[in-house]
């Protein structure tokens, strides 16, 4: 188990170095000159040559990668080149709002997705087709267009739930959900399609086995049969699937927080991005990879928990 | 590809995903044919109007005609979708095709790459390509295309790899053509289906990911029209005319929805008739819970005396025929009885029906199958009509089963001992604490010298001789008076064999528990079995007690059973078998089904169906030759 925590967490460190590093090349991969590409034509020679000072464009791409890296190591990931505000606490009081995001929409899709995929592969048939037909509705509706015809129904139309903003958690708990839903909705329900599909795929492969039939013969209840034995035994997959689920809710989260006017990384990444604002969007890239290295952890330690061959290897 | 075309016209809608889409890539390329309206011109007086004869789609706030955006819209949204694809196959391709084929450092390179680009936060990373190359459509989707390639990556280079190991032997046989012309011979078909598959999906991701990053205002410049923007821009007058969302959104939607369509047909097209349908859910169907029809002339009822009692089972499975979907029969007519306290071995070549009929029995008819015809009574209930709580009271209580695979008979994810307090739990509702203890006490009596140790194992870290022990245990939790162990030590290693036979002998005796063993070994029913039964072809050939069936077979198919054991050949002597094969359910000549194999076959055998006759009571066989197996000297 420690092993296993290790592992992970050693090969989080290259990891974290490659993403970095590779959006560094990608900023000195700018035509020409980067800081007037960054400032734009209107800009005054003496921004410019500032800014080239500020973001170290003056010296080759290694010691600049160097420099920005200890610093962040030290937790200082520069400044805003918009607000002049630290990017670190930017990103920090950010980062609610995303994670409320994500980790609900993550669970409502395996909620949903695990119940129907069980639901249709024990009973089968017509349940099962409709599956197949939804999981690629799911991949060709855009989470973004969906909310959008979510607010204009459930907000607009009905007046249900709010059509923007955010109410955080510790304000009111009841207002925070209700922030929520939409977006949740929105952002889940593809992912909800996919996780069906796999878990039918991965229960029906349970079912198949010796030991459902062993424990059936023996008079074990369907109940525990398939909550306690099948469900168990399908979820290493399922798991998997939710990490991937998650990490791309990640990026579904960068439109559904601008479109619900969620003030989280995502939506800040956007607005960093038509500003031009290099340093923040270099924390959103950090921010969004530690999350996904977090989950790649929890997936883990979830699957470890589930198998013993994992755990006890 | 000359399956393409058919295997279009037999799905619809692939063919209907195909027109689709050569409409959207034709509209893309030649907009101005489609609609003479110029995407551009504002019309200010007929701003936000719903569909009209003039404005099929309506218009936008500034008047501007939806139809002839959607269809200028096109050509942007596609070509940033074909630079991510075409980069991603690209890179996934050559990348996946070097790891898989160079192996060694190259390959570990290539994998942690991908593990790298699959775990790179996206959309992000597409901000930070937008922010520096200033809405740049075409380097973000390439950017995208390399993050998409990881999943393609993985694909071909297992495939590639696992097709270089099988042609690794394949090469040492046949020599003459390269390395590089097998690889290329064996491994195209082979990618092509998984190579499709994965460009649907990422062609799929690259245009909703186009959608959203033009949404976001980072598509083409404003009077370029691109249909995430057209999304963007329908957005801000939602409250008054959320019409304007839908014709773009379902552009998306319909285009994604046609690739994706069109992916399938296009792998299954490669891959051959590939369907997920074939592997029917393993789920019993019970029998129908009016009485099932009773074939003619099944042979009497259940005998009450007897523990079990089997009469005239029939069992059918669904099967693909040339004419369609059919049940055909895997068993007929099956009768036998087992006493209390009695060992019944059930024998028989591999396809004769000893597994269906020991299931049916449990009502667990494997392969979507039923129980057509017949009864079989247990302990008083006839188990093919039986009630879900008259099954609750036999499963477990008073039938045990044991199967043939010790370590996939265990759930993998538990201990031992949890499993088997949950069977103890369940039978006798016992507390906890009582359970465990019993499961304890239930490994003991299997012979675990240190049962508490065992009930700590989970089933991976046990040799496959205890865990049929184990499995037997689990068997016994509901103390059954019959035990149905279905080829119980077919898979372990001979002298394990005979400790597990050993085992089931002695509980036999020790609880007075009636055992069905199923069987093809006579090595294990001459040291456990009291009577045996054997079944050829789907039905009961012959039925006598063990010592009778080696001294006197009465039916030819024993003779030679037993003529072919080889526990029973001379050191050195040549291994004789019995020539010919069991005929497949649903080829069952007419007459006699051994008849085709038989030594004493006379025209008279073949004419009609032989029925299980009994020449002393006390011994039943279907042959109309018993007679001549005696004179001819049918022993060998």
């Amino acid at each position: 188990m420690v092993r296993l925590v290790t592992r992970r967490l050693v090969w989080a460190v290259p990891m974290l170095f490659v993403v970095t590093f590779f959006s560094f090349v990608l900023v000195s991969l700018v035509p020409g000159d980067p800081a007037r590409s960054v400032l734009g034509q209107l800009a005054t020679e003496q921004q410019v040559s500032e800014l080239r000072q500020e973001l170290g464009l003056d010296r080759p791409i290694l010691p600049q990668y160097l420099d920005w890296l200890g610093r962040a190591l030290r937790g200082d990931l520069g400044h805003s080149l918009v607000t002049g505000g630290d990017v670190g606490r930017l990103m920090g009081a950010r980062l609610a709002p995303t994670l409320s995001l994500v980790v609900l929409a993550t669970l409502a899709a395996g909620l949903l997705g695990v119940g129907l995929g069980m639901l249709s592969a024990v009973r089968g048939g017509a349940l099962g087709r409709l599956i197949d037909v939804l999981s690629v509705a799911g991949l060709a509706v855009p989470g973004f267009w969906l909310g959008l015809l979510f607010v204009s129904w459930f907000a607009v139309h009905w007046r249900l739930f709010p059509a923007t903003g955010y109410t955080p958690i510790a304000e009111s708990p009841i207002g925070w959900l209700r922030s929520l839903v939409l977006p949740v909705a929105a952002a889940s329900l593809a992912a909800a399609t996919a996780v069906a599909k796999q878990t039918r795929d991965a229960v029906l492969d349970v079912l198949s086995r010796e030991y459902v039939r062993v424990f059936e013969a023996n008079g074990l209840s369907r109940r525990s049969i398939l909550f306690r034995h099948v469900l168990r035994n399908a979820a290493v997959p399922i798991i998997s699937l939710l990490g991937v689920v998650c990490a791309g809710l990640l990026g579904a989260a960068v439109l559904i927080e601008n479109i619900f006017g969620l003030p989280g990384i995502g939506s800040g990444a956007v607005v960093a991005a038509m500003q031009h604002d290099i340093p923040v969007l270099q924390g959103a890239v950090v921010s969004f990879t530690l999350i996904v290295i977090a989950v790649g952890l929890v997936v883990d330690l979830l699957q470890a928990w589930l198998d013993p061959r994992v755990r006890t290897r | 590809m000359t399956r393409g075309p058919k295997t279009l016209l037999r799905r619809p809608l692939a063919a209907a995903g195909l027109l689709w889409l050569v409409v959207v890539i034709a509209c893309s390329l030649f907009p101005r044919l489609v609609t003479g309206t110029d995407p551009a011109r504002q019309d200010l007086r007929n701003a936000l109007r719903g569909p009209t004869p003039a404005h099929p789609l309506g218009t936008d706030r500034l008047g501007q005609d939806l139809l002839s955006r959607l269809v200028h819209g096109g050509g942007s949204t596609l070509s940033g979708v074909a630079i991510a694809t075409g980069v991603a196959v690209l890179v996934g391709v050559t990348l996946g095709l070097a790891a898989g084929y160079l192996g060694g450092v190259a390959d570990a390179l290539v994998l942690r790459l991908s593990d790298v680009l699959f775990a790179v936060p996206g959309m992000i990373l597409l901000l930070v390509v937008m922010a520096v190359f200033r809405n740049n459509v075409a380097a973000a989707m390439a950017t995208f295309g390399v993050l998409m390639a990881s999943g393609l990556i993985r694909v071909v280079r297992s495939a590639t790899r696992s097709t270089r190991e099988e042609l690794f032997i394949a090469a040492a046989k046949v020599s003459g053509l390269s390395g590089a012309q097998i690889l290329r011979r064996h491994l195209l078909p082979r990618l092509t289906g998984l190579v499709i598959v994965q460009t649907a999906l990422i062609a799929c991701i690259s245009l909703v990911t186009q959608a959203g990053l033009a949404f976001l205002g980072f598509g083409p410049p404003p009077p370029q029209p691109s249909w995430g923007g057209m999304i963007a821009e329908a957005r801000a007058v939602m409250t008054e005319a959320p019409w304007a969302l839908v014709p773009p959104g379902l552009a998306v939607v319909l285009t994604v929805l046609a690739i994706s369509l069109l992916g399938d047909a296009a792998r299954d097209g490669s891959t051959g008739r590939w369907s997920a349908r074939k592997l029917a859910p393993a789920r019993s169907r019970r029998a129908a819970a009016p009485a099932p029809p009773q074939r003619p002339g099944t042979p009497g009822q259940p005998d009450p005396e007897r523990l079990l009692s089997v009469r005239g089972l029939t069992v059918a499975i669904p099967a693909r025929t040339a004419r369609g979907q059919t049940d055909i029969a895997v068993v007929s007519d099956v009768s036998f009885d087992i006493g209390d306290g009695e060992v019944v071995g059930l024998i028989g070549e591999s396809g004769c029906g000893k597994t269906v009929t020991a299931l049916s029995v449990l009502g667990l008819v494997p392969g979507g199958g039923r129980i057509t015809g017949g009864s079989c009574g247990f302990a008083g209930v006839d188990l093919v009509r039986a009630s879900a709580p008259q099954w609750h009271a036999v499963r477990g209580r008073g039938i045990g089963y044991v199967a043939q695979e010790p370590s996939a008979g265990l759930d993998p994810a538990e201990r031992a001992g949890t499993q088997l307090a949950e069977a103890v739990r369940r039978h006798t509702g016992a507390s906890r604490a009582a359970a465990r203890l019993r499961a304890v006490e239930l490994l003991h009596d299997v012979g675990f010298p240190e049962p508490h140790a065992v009930a700590r194992l989970y089933p991976h870290q046990m040799s496959g001789g205890m865990a049929q022990r184990v499995a037997i245990a689990f068997a016994l939790a509901g103390s059954p008076r019959l035990l149905i162990a279905d080829e119980p030590t077919t898979a372990l290693d001979v002298t394990v064999q005979a400790e597990i036979t050993g085992l089931l002998r002695r509980l036999a005796i020790d609880r007075r528990m009636a055992v069905l063993l199923v069987t093809h070994d006579l090595g294990v029913v001459a040291q456990t079995c009291d009577r045996a039964v054997v079944m050829y072809a789907g039905e009961v050939v012959e039925d006598c007690d063990v010592p009778t069936m080696f001294a006197r077979p009465a039916h030819p198919y024993t003779a030679a059973l037993l003529a072919a054991d080889p526990h029973r050949i001379a050191e050195g002597g040549r291994l004789p078998a019995i020539a010919g094969t069991v005929p497949a359910p649903g080829d069952w000549p007419a007459g006699c089904r051994f008849a085709d194999r038989c030594r004493y076959v006379t025209p008279a055998c073949r004419d009609v169906p032989v029925s299980l006759r009994r020449p002393d009571p006390r011994h039943a066989t279907r042959c109309l030759r018993t007679g001549a197996l005696d004179t001819v000297g049918g022993r060998p």
